[in-house]
């Protein structure tokens, strides 16, 4: 299921992140990242918690300034958020004042899309994520499973080339998020996307990616990366456990164990630390 | 519950203190020197409300805290987010704020009347400095406390950094502003009082305190009563907006 992926969409090179702490300190959470996503490519990145890979992913998205390094998106610097890359969130950051057609619309209004063409788009993409009949609901009306679509929706409604997600299925129930993770594979095809997902499931990562990137534990740097695209765990109608899809997993896995225990020494010494 | 026995239950202390006073001074467990008969400030709250004496003076009164309250809510809210967006606002009213928010706005009183003379600007001068501080706070907290998630989605989509203060950061930072705000709506009534007490022609306050001079208890305590219905009212109109504009909110 390789597609045309030749062109390079996004570059990341000697990407650094330090945070301030007050008073006088700083955090080292990601170290001198390099690499390739390319376009409409399904990349995954896992990595243990506090690894850095959501602040990568914030600065791919511009939320966040690279303090060392550089970030290309289609050849060009990133300068802060831009149309071209939209993002999706663990919790959703749907807006609750709104119910769930003025979220999808709420881009659209910003750009000024013509009322015509907004209502044809959020028609669309109503249909496309399931939302019919919940429309004039408010966020807080909406199961989690419900607001993560209204959220990938109101995404998909600017059409961003490249789609960045932040462990956007964590926060859901096992079941909702095995339907969730069939939906976006549904877009994927259908859309032509390229897509950056964070998570720290394994499984999630090589049933869904067609190349997982392993982080380091804090700081992050890339450990390596594992070509998933022959796994084809979705035959369309469920994911499918298969020799390939354990093989990887394990292999993942083995990389990234003595990751999650370093991480792991972390949080318990600052544990110790903080008393 | 059902709504009868609810309202019983929510009413029932009320009329429980009610007939209790009655009953106290009727007992003579309190001198009726002291404390009128209920039925007494009953009779006194028809009678001033007949002969207009009670609805000119409510009508000064929520007059003056009208403008304080409002001028204090809309400078205290501009003043409060402008502090949590703008850094340099914050550092200038940061210690301003700070200090000046424990000092009892009432003892500034005498020299209130200095600068502003006697007249209504003196007790909207009060209402306004006395609510406007704890308004600022609450604003500026809510403001600050904004989830970064939803900025950053707003400016994914292509809201521009000044306009994400109007399209999210006030919104999102509404409910808060608006539960803090009622609290410094009863605020705004206890200054009211104070401030006519301190030297104002007419309005609750005064009328209050020389029913009081005069010896009419009676009367007194129909002004008392009179301030608790104003702030009753004034809370649940409040209560009634908060309902209508957040009609999203998760806990509503």
């Amino acid at each position: 299921m390789l597609r045309e992926t030749g062109l390079t969409k996004i570059r990341a090179s000697g990407v650094t992140k330090r945070f301030a702490i007050e008073p006088k300190g700083e955090v080292l959470a990601v170290a001198g990242v390099d690499f390739e996503v390319r376009e409409n490519e399904f990349l995954a990145i896992v990595g243990p918690s506090g690894c850095g890979k959501s602040t990568f992913l914030y600065m791919v998205g511009g939320f966040l300034d690279v303090s060392e390094g550089e970030i290309l998106v289609n050849g060009k610097p990133v300068r802060g958020p831009g149309p071209d890359r939209g993002i999706v969130f663990q919790h959703f950051a749907l807006f609750p004042w709104l119910t769930a057609k003025r979220n999808i619309l709420y881009g659209l209004e910003e750009r000024q899309t013509p009322p015509a063409e907004r209502e044809r788009i959020a028609e669309e993409l109503i249909q496309l994520m399931g939302l019919s009949g919940f429309e004039h609901a408010y966020p807080k009306q909406l199961s989690g499973g419900m607001k993560q679509r209204v959220a990938i929706a109101r995404t998909l409604a600017f059409d961003p080339e490249v789609l960045l997600m932040d462990e956007p299925f964590g926060a859901l129930d096992a079941q909702t998020r095995a339907m969730m993770q069939a939906e976006l594979l549904r877009i994927w095809n259908q859309r032509k996307k390229t897509v950056l997902f964070v998570t720290h499931d394994v499984h999630e990562a090589v049933c869904l990616a067609e190349r997982v990137v392993i982080m380091t534990a804090r700081p992050g740097r890339i450990k390596a990366a594992v070509d998933t695209s022959d796994v084809h765990a979705w035959d369309g109608t469920a994911f499918r456990e298969s020799r390939e899809l354990v093989q990887k997993v394990n292999q993942i896995w083995d990389l990234l164990r003595e990751e999650v225990a370093a991480a792991q020494r972390v949080v318990e010494a600052g544990k110790l630390r903080d008393g | 519950m059902d709504r009868a026995s609810a309202a019983v239950v929510k009413y029932s202390p009320l009329l429980l203190v009610v007939v209790a006073w009655e009953m106290a001074v009727r007992l003579r467990i309190v001198s009726p020197s002291f404390l009128p008969e209920f039925s007494a400030v009953a009779v006194a709250l028809w009678n001033l409300t007949v002969s207009l004496a009670l609805p000119q003076h409510i009508g000064i009164s929520l007059y003056r805290q009208a403008i304080g309250f409002a001028l204090a809510v809309l400078c205290g809210v501009a003043l409060g987010v402008g502090m949590a967006r703008i850094r340099a606002l914050e550092l200038a009213l940061r210690p301003v704020v700070t200090l000046v928010y424990p000092v009892p706005v009432v003892a500034l009183f005498p020299l209130l009347a200095l600068v502003l003379k006697l007249g209504d600007q003196l007790q909207i001068s009060i209402i306004l400095l006395g609510t406007i501080l704890p308004v600022i706070i609450t604003s500026f907290n809510a403001a600050r406390g904004v989830d970064h998630y939803l900025i950053w989605s707003a400016l994914n989509m292509g809201t521009s950094p000044r306009r994400v203060l109007w399209k999210i950061v006030i919104p999102a930072a509404l409910p808060e502003i608006l539960s803090g705000i009622r609290i410094t709506l009863a605020l705004s009534f206890v200054l009211m009082v104070a401030s006519e007490q301190l030297g104002a022609v007419g309005g609750i306050g005064a009328f209050t305190l020389s029913a009081g001079e005069n010896g009419y208890y009676a009367g007194m305590f129909a002004g008392v009563l009179t301030v608790a219905v104003m702030g009753f009212v004034a809370d649940r109109l409040h209560l009634g907006l908060i309902q209508r504009l957040l009609r999203w909110k998760e806990d509503l």
